[in-house]
């Protein structure tokens, strides 16, 4: 097996690893790394439940090579938060009842965040195009709207929303 | 108990934030040292004799450690009826059957392997209809099914194809019918749909050197795989450890036994080793298990005033290879055969037929959404024959206290109101008869009812214990993959004890060697089974409290309650905190009385009866019922048959809202995977080699967020059940019951076509409107008025 060393940061710390060069970017996050925040769904890219930020732009890691990402960044859902200082989206799923299974949550996590980089204030109908490769088959994704929204709400530093409906 | 303080409120998912940062480990996420990797031989044919299978070849591939074979384990696993074994022995049953299994170090050398293993089979004639399988002189798909192992309650026919028929016999059918002024008979249709949880089965094993087997796995019952693996491998209870991680959805196909017993085979090869199975997207559709095919055939009898008198419902259920677990639901449908209504005559007939299709399973619902896809299609097509508001003449049918089902059992002010929902969603979305209409604008509804399917005495049970810190611990075995079982039960412990949320911690993913037993988490049954286990143990453990503080504080034990975290008496003005009761009330010198306090409990349902062989009857069939309806109104496109679904209401009947924002969740969740069944999916098999053609996420389309409508409405009735935890009742199946019903009821409002076969599909809709054009005379009821399909005879 051919292999390759790569240098990248994941979530902001320096990582080098000699890889096989045909090592997805999903498998060296979970099975090099022990990232497991990301997960398989699917392996094909129709479930989003893979998705990770490579300098900032969301992909799925199971159709990105590991080399792909190298000299580049890459921010997975542990990049996020952690108990006592969460993300505004984490804190938002939260709020909104809008982890059921969890299984789906960190790709759609990483979705919004993808999505409010580039449009702090987006539409309904944008937030819903935006997430339309992440599939969930326990919420049936209102909530999880709702959450998004919220968060982006709070990321714009907008004056805090009233309670969850 | 007074005014619920935690039973009711918002609180937040308590293994939220593990979920949400990541945290939480799902069986695929645990790292195992030198893991090998298990693939699995699935059969091409639908059915086949298999003359042979060798394995040397597999072998040879650097990296493989073993096979397993059927030969080697001909062992019988399924739930009620033992019709499966490990691997196929003599005949593969379907494409994709299990032939054997290679485990290997790594996924790729598995894979290979796998396919250098040379299989021998002999084609035989396959069948993938019921009516195929019951026609006289079919190919029999068991030909050994008299030999089978099977629970008593379900009547497999030796020498056909039927694996269990339930017959419902209520009345005089045939008089009834014979008196009755108007008669409509029509046929539905509902295809095999796969569950698709996010997160496919996985599953890891490794029997040690000294035979203990420990097995991770992904699945809602670790006692029944623990169980129905001993009864396979024939090992000790003791030997066998089974433990549940996270769980990324199972919607019934993680329910019974699944892939645990290929994984297990396999590690019984490599001693000491962790073999583990990971079922890739697109052998989760056609080899693990998916819903039930359903062929439904309705006669509704109605007298002048509107009330159905007699109804025969003649249900033919398409199995699959196996019915091991599947026997149940046709048996459930057969006891839940009349819906929601009260029809004094019935001549019910629930039959599973086995096929060569995959293998047939529970399913979110275990037949009800099928069987109202029906029934509820039959009631709307019935009142619109007959010029009567659907609405009005479902209340006229309607089951309610006092009224009885088809078992005859009689319904009392504890069952539920099914009436109430009715009006409520038909006032959430405006269903009056007069409203105004736009064309191609259209609303339909459908009622739903659903009760636990399960052995009479299965059971849940719990311990609570507290820990130093004086935090409760709960310790559960019901798996909660999303419906929130966790929270719930802190929400039942901190309300009998009055304890503050963040003084109970819940441990749920069991392990069987430590955690309490608990039957299944299927049957929407966990909330209301462990709900009352944890009410029951915390009853025990109040005494222990009172016991203690009672000799502390030299009061009458029968004098004390609990206060957010303490142990008051009122009279006097004394309390003693939890914290200083938990491990034993130490005495300011030194002597301690008392000890840890711990409790288990546990919760069965009482007073079941069985249902009579002949005729179904039974006074007390099931646990409880939970009633419900949705209404549902889209627009059509008349050009193209495309439609969008605009508004949702549902409302049921649950007793008791536990958590509202959660089980709002379940009701979107429910409403949205309804909406996906009747809008969308469908397993394709291809004939004659029993393929499955759109085996990936790709070809089989689940609701995205593009497809969730715009608004749904949701609110819920609370009818005390009279044996739930503080009046609850389950609810997490039922939420997607009516919803394809529904909606094929508003299809059919909004531009007279009637889709009699699930899914309704664009081009259904569009070949449906181009037959009502061209036949523009016939119509009755819908808007604009086009021709009702049913026919009266």
């Amino acid at each position: 097996m051919t292999t390759l060393t790569i240098s990248l940061r994941v979530n902001g710390i320096e990582e080098t690893h000699e890889i096989p060069v045909n090592q997805t970017l999903l498998s060296f996050l979970r099975d090099t790394l022990d990232l497991t925040g990301a997960k398989e769904g699917c392996n094909e890219g129709e479930c989003g439940a893979c998705l990770v930020l490579l300098d900032g732009r969301a992909v799925n890691a199971c159709l990105t090579l590991a080399v792909e990402a190298n000299g580049r960044e890459v921010t997975t859902i542990e990049g996020l938060g952690h108990a006592g200082d969460l993300h505004p989206l984490q804190a938002a799923f939260l709020k909104h009842a809008a982890v059921q299974c969890g299984f789906c949550t960190p790709g759609m996590i990483i979705a919004a965040l993808g999505l409010l980089r580039d449009n702090p204030d987006p539409s309904e109908e944008e937030v819903r195009w935006a997430m339309s490769g992440n599939l969930c088959r326990c919420t049936g994704y209102r909530q999880i709207l709702d959450a998004v929204q919220e968060a982006a709400a709070v990321m714009r530093g907008d004056p805090a929303p009233e309670a969850a409906p | 108990m007074s005014e619920p303080r935690w039973i009711g409120q918002d609180v937040p998912r308590i293994d939220g934030l593990e979920k949400v940062t990541g945290a939480a480990r799902y069986t695929a996420d645990l790292k195992f040292p030198r893991l090998l990797h298990a693939h699995v031989v699935r059969s091409p044919h639908a059915h086949a004799r298999v003359l042979d299978v060798r394995v040397e070849k597999a072998l040879r591939v650097p990296g493989v450690r073993a096979t397993a074979t059927g030969r080697e384990f001909p062992f019988h696993t399924g739930i009620y009826l033992k019709d499966q074994t490990v691997f196929a022995t003599d005949r593969v049953r379907y494409w994709g059957d299990a032939v054997a299994a290679v485990a290997a170090e790594t996924p790729e050398a598995a894979a290979e392997a796998a396919a250098l293993v040379e299989v021998e089979y002999e084609p035989l004639p396959a069948i993938f209809e019921v009516e195929e399988g019951l026609a006289p002189g079919a190919a029999l798909v068991h030909p050994d099914l008299g030999r089978y192992e099977c629970v008593p309650w379900v009547t497999p026919r030796p020498g056909t194809n039927v694996c269990n028929h339930l017959k419902m016999r209520k009345g005089d059918y045939e008089g009834a019918l014979a008196s009755c002024a108007h008669v409509f008979e029509n046929t539905f249709q509902v295809p095999q749909v796969q569950h698709v949880p996010l997160e496919s089965h996985v599953a890891v094993a490794r029997a040690d050197l000294a035979g203990k087997v420990e097995v991770f796995t992904s699945a809602q019952s670790p006692f029944t795989v623990r169980h129905l693996l001993c009864t396979c491998f024939s090992l000790p209870h003791g030997d066998v450890r089974v433990t549940v991680p996270a769980v990324g959805g199972g919607f019934g196909g993680k329910a019974g036994i699944g892939i645990e017993p290929i994984v297990v085979a396999l590690a019984t090869k490599t001693r000491g080793r962790w073999v583990r199975l990971w079922i890739e997207r697109a052998e989760e559709f056609y080899a693990t298990v998916v819903r039930q095919g359903l062929t439904a055939t309705l006669v509704s009898g109605v007298d002048q005033k509107g009330k159905v008198q007699a109804q025969k419902l003649h249900f033919l259920w398409n199995c699959g290879a196996y019915g091991g677990y599947g026997v149940n639901v046709v048996r459930a449908a057969g006891y839940t055969c009349g819906g929601a209504y009260e029809f004094p005559h019935v001549w019910g007939d629930s039959i599973g037929v086995y096929t060569n299709r995959p293998v047939g399973s529970a399913y979110r619902g275990f037949g009800m959404s099928e069987i109202h896809w029906a029934l509820e299609q039959q009631m709307e097509m019935v009142a619109r024959e007959l010029g009567i508001d659907p609405v009005e003449f479902r209340l006229r049918n309607c089951l309610g206290p006092g009224k009885s089902t088809v078992t005859g059992q009689v319904l009392d002010e504890h069952s539920g109101r099914v009436d109430r929902c009715i009006e409520r969603v038909a006032e959430m979305l405006d269903l009056r008869p007069d409203r105004p209409r736009t064309p191609y604008r259209g609303k339909g509804m459908a009622c739903a009812v659903k009760a636990p399917a399960m052995p009479n005495d299965a059971s849940s049970s719990v311990v609570l214990k507290f820990a130093e810190d004086g935090v409760l611990e709960v310790l559960i075995s019901g798996i909660d993959y999303g419906q929130g079982l966790k929270t719930v039960a802190a929400q039942y412990a901190a309300e009998a004890l009055d304890l503050p949320m963040e003084s109970i911690r819940v441990r749920g993913n069991p392990d069987t060697d430590l955690s309490p037993y608990d039957w299944q988490t299927v049957a929407s049954r966990q909330t209301w089974a462990t709900g009352n286990a944890v009410l029951r143990g915390a009853e025990e453990l109040k005494t222990q409290l009172f016991a203690m503080a009672a000799q502390a504080l030299a009061v009458p034990a029968t004098e004390l309650r609990c206060q957010n975290g303490s142990v008051v008496h009122d009279a006097s003005g004394r309390a003693l905190p939890i914290t200083r009761l938990a491990m034993g009330y130490q005495y300011p010198d030194g002597h301690t009385i008392g000890g840890p306090v711990a409790a288990a409990a546990s919760f069965v349902p009482e007073g079941l009866i069985f249902l009579d062989p002949e005729t179904g009857q039974s006074p007390k069939p099931v646990a409880k019922w939970t009633f419900g309806a949705q209404a549902i109104e889209v627009v059509v496109d008349p050009e193209t048959g495309q439609y969008r679904v605009e508004r949702v209401a549902a409302c049921y009947d649950v007793g008791k809202v536990v958590n509202p924002g959660m089980i709002r969740g379940q009701t979107y969740g429910g409403v949205m995977q309804g909406l996906g069944t009747g809008m969308m999916e469908e397993l394709i098999v291809e004939k004659p080699s029993g393929r499955v053609a759109n085996a990936s996420l790709m070809d089989y389309k689940i609701p995205s967020t593009e497809d969730l409508p715009p608004e749904i409405l949701v609110d819920y009735v609370e009818t005390p059940q009279a044996d739930g935890p503080l009046g609850a009742r389950g609810i997490g199946e039922h939420t997607m019951i009516p919803t394809a019903a529904a909606l094929a009821n508003a299809i059919f409002d909004a531009c007279g076509v009637r889709i009699l076969e699930m899914p309704i599909t664009a081009e259904k809709v569009l070949a449906g409107l181009k037959k009502v054009r061209s036949d523009p005379g016939s119509g009755s009821g819908s808007h604009p008025p086009e021709s009702e399909a049913s026919e009266e005879r």
